[in-house]
């Protein structure tokens, strides 16, 4: 009996991915193809045929989505409207008094909800829940009418204070839900029960600004699935690294504005500790940026918002990653001090890299990685390229670096990758020892088409110990897809001293939590391996404004909570503050927040189904030899097929191992070898220090 | 250029560093750069983290760098510090410097700490710590960390006291004094510190906090030092400053030659209601640029003159504002003569007050901006909303425990070449983000009744200004309260360029049983008694516009109008009738 497959699809900016697991047979299968813009749906199903062209075989299938970034960053959302507190319709548009950038006092900022489409209603709740003044469900109505007069597909309510007492909010959700025509009605205290009015109003309008347009995307998409036999699960990834239903991510499509990004450092987690590392930064390089992600001890760092671009704050938790401008489109240049900088001009993928030859005349990271032979000018990655121009690449640099910089045209390219290689190292050392990390215990994971090109550099500037490169650098994302959990994030303020904590309420907090979180799992039609929840309160001293977050043991019994004890919490939150700062203080203790976490475990495929045959030898791998330009001198370097290299195979740098969605370089000083799982390990040479 | 009578301010050491940029390879050069750029950084995030008070925790009110070992000009600054304090802590650590001297030379492992600002620059709540950092037992070069304490004693909780007449009204001084000696921390010191403030606890953590910064900033230079070698990066720091010269040489050489004037005014001194002028000469001479700020107002009583280091500080901040690609250090400053007046408002002297600099050095940079917009009009925005807006409302609670909300408001920014000012943003001299309504009606008796942007204030243009904000708070304890509130811009608005008209200016007024009044000295009250029930109520000033209101295209005045940005008969008023064709 055939069990079906298990496909992941990451829908990125150029190209849609798609990873592909047969649960019969155990084999894999990867497929790149062009994303079509505007509508993604195009590409999505393009590239599921190319991987399972039978979708009545397809039993789970999990997609990892930029439709609602895109839909952020290029103002595509619905019309929405919003129903206020009097006295707080510009929220919003004031933000916390921020401005775009430190120098220059340039820039502007328009809200997603212009002003004219902000009413306010008199309600009044006040910071300990009391209900000054009850909301007018007539102005309510009035103020629904007003807006759907005006074009609004989706309204939102923002009630300040509604974190300490929902009712009004309720209340007027109620009345809009009788009137509103669609489903697109939600108020703040709903999507997010925490304190902070901006950032409470701006994550929710930014839901409802999002649901109509991702909503119908979803929706279009399962048709087109069902029209072609498709009658398995289907799930979205969230920006917390988990899945969640089709149905959720139509009611929460903010939860997905990190979705593409995060199914990646899923799949490089769970690659990273089969391997035996339970310590990994990785670092995607794509056309433009740099993203670096953090696993300590195998658990992904979440944090509790971002902003999508100036103003546009998400509060929901997400996984942490840091981005600086230097990806391998970004443009190398010489300026009037003399200094040569990377970025952040970038020429992305259109018209990208002066060798693509489809206009862009300033030399990129690409361009110096081409002229130094790493990247192969007749081989290019991705499709629909063909030969790339390496004089133009060349001529590209001498201009606009060796010249102005009285170096020779291969000197220049190895300083473009070499400061490239040196922002992204900085990028790692800043966000590991931020969070007082030492990098030196940590494994580097590459991917995207082009990390593992200056994998070499952070062995080297950082001082990381190994690079692991996984078997299919180019569409990890979509391999996250298939290995990410279900997982519900709730929270809920409390904002009480720890002595004036009401743990009857706290324990309500987190059977509701729990019990929510529980219906989802069941609702989702999916079988977990196992299923948990995890309970943390934000906590300070009194005066401190920075929380530490401490997790809360807890015992759920037959689907019942058991409530902590007051010294229980404390102690927790000791145990916490300690670790952190390696001290105890004397003044009291604040609780702000519970946040609660319901994890259902997605069966694990094995992971070794990815080694390479057991028939695969080094030389039939081998692809002759090709010189590479390294710290001033050509070398010839051998080039090998990476994914016919054999497991235990040790190949001496210098290399280049190339594979249809990357290149490996391997550094004179560096060896590569392929562990069983069929990654690629590379670590210093003995005595190379 | 020193004229005759003025006083000579940029601390240039001429002549570069013997080891120059020769030897250094470019490559290196960029590498070494943005390394060091970053143990700056990571100063800052260190003390970010682990400061209890939320001006620093939160609001980023602090700053970090290294600095030149003999003559203490800026060779590296953290890009998340304070704009402010990028061009001020040159003179502290030169303070330092002299200080050491006197006491026989720095030893590794000493730390000074002072908050004079008549040495240091800005104000008496910035505490300096400024520490050696030796290599092979050469002093090679400092590391200094400064930080806004919530407390430092005084007359006032939190330090603005708008009728201070003497610095020894607004908070403790401490001049430079060894903190730390050769790794012992001078514990009598800190008792000292520690007995002279409101809140010990939050000033224990962030002293705690700064000298954990300098720690780790020795670390770092150690492992950099450790892989590149002393003379390499002695080397690539003065090329780097070098660069920096020639990159505001060439900014300035595309300039028009020519002599541009600009003068505004602050309202008072909180103390006589005159109006106080500040006026600014910027003259452009092939690849030199001047600032003469002869004419301005004479030192005053009140709490808004600045002492010599923070005229300086704030040019630096102007010009970074005008050119913000120029990277952070001395060099950018070589180019520039700068020209104060002696017993000015803008050179006090010792123990004059300058608790309210912010106002001062706000009107400075709006001069600058005016001048300079004459002369490169594409390069330079109008305005800003130009006042800090301290405003704080206190009290006792039934049960005894005293409270004190704040904040400091935002305002409109100036229109720019580009497009419209930005609505509500934070002040040029900062990075500050306002705290939360939720988090100050939580931790604090009081209601906001409205939190809103202020139709109307924007000044006209091409491209508008921002708009400022409302913020009307009432009072809900029952022992009532007190306001104390330091303001400026009350009489004199935030001015366009470029043809660009003025904003509204700034409004306060507060709630009494007969009725609503403003302050007698307008933008400045202490001591105001509010019961409970009562309101403040703050209308903060918008941006300056860009460019004449007449090119503003008709469906944009259309568009504001229906918004609410402002009212139909303001828009004919400011752009004529022609926009009503699209309303």
């Amino acid at each position: 009996m055939s069990l079906g497959s298990i496909i992941g699809v990451d829908v990125g900016g150029t190209f849609t991915d798609v990873f592909s697991l047969d649960l019969t047979t155990g084999e894999t299968g990867v497929a790149k193809v062009p994303t079509t813009r505007p509508d993604q749906s195009g590409g999505f199903l393009d590239g599921i045929r190319a991987a399972q062209p039978d979708m009545g075989h397809i039993r789970s299938l999990v997609h990892g989505t930029t439709a609602g970034t895109n839909a952020l960053l290029e103002r595509k959302g619905a019309m929405t409207g919003v129903i206020t507190t009097t006295g707080f319709r510009d929220v919003l548009e004031m933000r916390r008094r921020d401005r775009p950038r430190t120098w220059g006092l340039r820039g502007d900022f328009l809200p997603v909800v212009p002003r004219d489409l902000r009413m306010e209603v008199p309600e009044r709740v006040l910071s300990d829940g009391t209900v000054e003044q009850a909301v007018d469900l007539d102005a309510v109505r009035a103020a629904a009418a007003a807006l759907r007069d005006k074009g609004c597909e989706a309204v939102v309510v923002l009630f300040v204070n509604a974190y300490a007492n929902p009712a009004n909010e309720q209340a007027a959700v109620a009345a809009l839900r009788e009137v509103w025509p669609n489903p697109h009605v939600a108020g703040s205290s709903e999507i997010l029960p925490e304190i902070r009015e901006f950032e409470r109003f701006s994550t929710t309008a930014l839901n409802g600004y999002l649901q109509p347009e991702v909503a119908g995307y979803l929706a279009r998409l399962e048709t087109a699935l069902k029209g072609g036999g498709f009658g398995g699960e289907f799930m979205i990834v969230q920006s917390n690294g988990g899945v969640m239903s089709v149905e959720t991510a139509c009611q929460r499509p903010v939860r997905t504005a990190l979705s593409g990004p995060s199914a990646g450092v899923i799949a490089a987690g769970y690659i990273a500790e089969t391997a035996g590392y339970a310590n990994l930064i990785t670092g995607d390089m794509g056309g433009t940026s740099f993203d670096v992600s953090m696993i300590v001890d195998g658990e992904t760092v979440v944090s509790p918002q971002t902003s999508i671009d100036f103003g546009m704050v998400v509060r929901t938790p997400m996984i942490e990653i840091a981005t600086i401008g230097a990806g391998g489109g970004s443009i190398a240049s010489v300026d009037a001090g003399g200094l040569l900088t990377i970025g952040p001009e970038s020429a992305g993928s259109n018209p990208g890299p002066v060798a693509y030859g489809r206009g862009n005349t300033r030399p990129t990271v690409t361009d110096a990685n081409i002229v130094l032979g790493r990247i192969d000018a007749t081989r290019p990655l991705g499709k629909g390229l063909g030969t790339l121009d390496l004089e133009a690449a060349k001529a590209a640099i001498d201009e606009h670096v060796a010249k102005p910089l009285g170096l020779g045209v291969m000197e220049a390219a190895e300083a473009i990758v070499r400061v490239a290689n040196s922002r992204m190292a900085g990028a790692i050392r800043l966000v590991s020892i931020e969070r007082g990390h030492d990098p030196a215990k940590f494994a580097y994971m590459p991917f995207g088409g082009g990390g593992a090109l200056h994998t070499g550099a952070m062995i080297d500037e950082v001082g990381i110990g190994r690079a692991l490169i996984p078997r299919f650098p180019g569409v990890t994302s979509a391999m996250g897809c298939v290995i990410a959990d279900m997982r519900q994030d709730f929270v809920q303020t409390l904002n009480a001293t720890l002595d004036g904590l009401d743990l009857e309420a706290l324990t309500g907090f987190m059977q509701q939590h729990h019990d929510d979180g529980q219906a989802v799992l069941d609702g989702a039609g999916s079988e977990f391996a196992a299923r948990e929840t995890r309970f943390e309160l934000d906590m300070a001293y009194v005066g401190q404004t920075h929380t530490v977050s401490v997790p809360i043991p807890v015992t759920v019994g037959n689907g019942t909570v058991t409530a902590p004890t007051r010294e229980a919490v404390r102690s927790a939150f000791e145990t916490a503050y300690h670790g952190l700062y390696g001290r105890l203080l004397k003044s009291g203790v604040r609780v702000l927040n519970l946040r609660s976490t319901v994890i259902g475990t997605r069966p694990k495929f094995d992971l070794s189904r990815l080694a390479p045959p057991a028939d695969a030898t080094e030389e039939a791998a081998a692809r002759g030899t090709r010189p590479v330009f390294v710290r001033g001198a050509w070398q010839e370097a051998r080039v090998l097929a990476r994914l016919d290299l054999p497991v235990g195979a040790r190949v001496e740098g210098p290399a280049v191992l190339e594979q249809p969605d990357a290149t490996i370089f391997v550094e004179p000083w560096l060896v590569a070898i392929v562990d069983p799982y069929g990654n690629v390990l590379i670590e210093r040479k003995e005595g190379q220090a | 250029m020193s004229n005759a009578g003025t006083a000579q301010t940029v601390p240039d050491t001429g002549a570069q560093d013997p080891a120059g940029d020769r030897g250094i390879d470019p490559i290196t050069l960029a590498i070494l750069a943005g390394r060091m750029e970053q143990i700056a950084d990571e100063m800052d995030a260190t003390l970010f983290r682990s400061a209890f008070n939320p001006i620093i925790a939160e609001a980023h009110d602090a700053s970090h760098g290294i600095y030149h070992p003999q003559t203490g000009e800026t060779m590296v600054q953290g890009k998340n510090g304070l704009p402010i304090f990028v061009g001020v802590m040159a003179f502290a650590v030169k303070a330092v410097i002299d200080k050491a001297a006197e006491q026989g030379g720095p030893k590794d492992g000493d730390v000074w700490i002072f908050n004079d600002a008549h040495i240091g620059g800005t104000h008496l709540s910035d505490m300096r710590l400024v520490r050696p950092y030796f290599r092979n037992g050469e002093l090679f070069c400092w590391l200094a960390s400064v930080g806004h304490w919530h407390d430092v004693g005084g007359a006032v909780p939190g330090n603005y006291n708008p009728a201070a007449t003497e610095v020894f009204q607004e908070a403790v001084v401490l001049p430079p004094v060894k903190f730390v000696s050769e790794g012992e921390l001078r514990t009598d010191i800190l008792d000292i510190i520690l007995r002279n403030t409101r809140l010990p606890q939050s000033a224990e953590g962030d002293v705690n906090g700064q000298l954990g910064a300098l720690d780790l900033g020795i670390k770092r230079m150690d492992a950099l030092l450790d892989e590149y070698g002393g003379a390499t990066v002695t080397g690539a720091l003065a090329a780097l400053s070098a660069r920096a010269e020639t990159l505001m040489r060439k900014e300035v050489d595309a300039l028009p030659d020519g002599r541009w004037e600009a003068e505004d005014f602050l309202d008072n001194d909180g103390i006589t209601d005159a109006p106080l002028p500040i006026r600014v000469a910027l003259e452009i001479r092939g690849d030199r640029l001047s600032l003469d700020f002869t004419g301005s107002a004479p030192q005053v009583a009140g709490p808004i003159n600045i002492a010599l280091p923070t005229s300086i500080a704030c040019v630096y901040v102007a010009i970074k504002h005008i050119f913000p690609a120029l990277p952070a250090n001395a060099g950018v400053m070589r180019p520039i003569d700068i020209t104060v007046p002696e017993h000015s408002l803008l050179s006090a002297e010792f123990p004059a007050p300058t608790g309210g600099y912010t106002e001062t050095i706000l009107r400075m940079i709006d001069v600058i901006f005016s001048a300079a917009s004459q002369a490169a009009p594409d390069r330079v925005v109008a305005n800003a909303y130009g006042t800090i807006n301290a405003l704080s409302i206190a009290g006792r609670k039934s049960n005894g425990q005293r409270w004190v909300m704040f904040s400091f408001y935002g305002g409109g920014h100036g229109g720019t070449p580009e497009g419209n000012g930005l609505n509500h943003g934070s002040a040029p001299i900062s990075m500050a983000t306002i705290p939360p309504v939720e988090i100050l009606e939580a931790a604090y008796p009081v209601a906001f009744r409205q939190w809103a942007l202020r139709e109307g204030s924007a000044g006209p243009g091409m491209h508008r200004g921002g708009l400022g904000a409302v913020y009307e708070i009432e009072v809900l304890e029952e022992n009532g309260a007190e306001a104390f509130f330091f303001g400026e811009r009350g009489k004199f608005p935030p001015k366009g360029v470029n043809g660009g008209g003025d904003a509204a200016v700034n409004r306060f007024d507060y709630e009494q049983d007969d009725g609503w009044h403003q302050p007698p000295m307008t933008s400045k009250m202490r001591g105001i008694t509010l019961r409970q029930g009562q309101k403040v109520r703050l209308q903060s000033p918008g941006g300056g516009g860009y460019g004449p209101a007449a090119d503003r295209p008709a469906p944009e005045v259309a568009r504001d109008v229906a918004l609410g940005y402002l009212s139909a008969e303001q828009a004919d008023q400011q752009y004529g009738t022609a926009w009503r064709k699209n309303a």
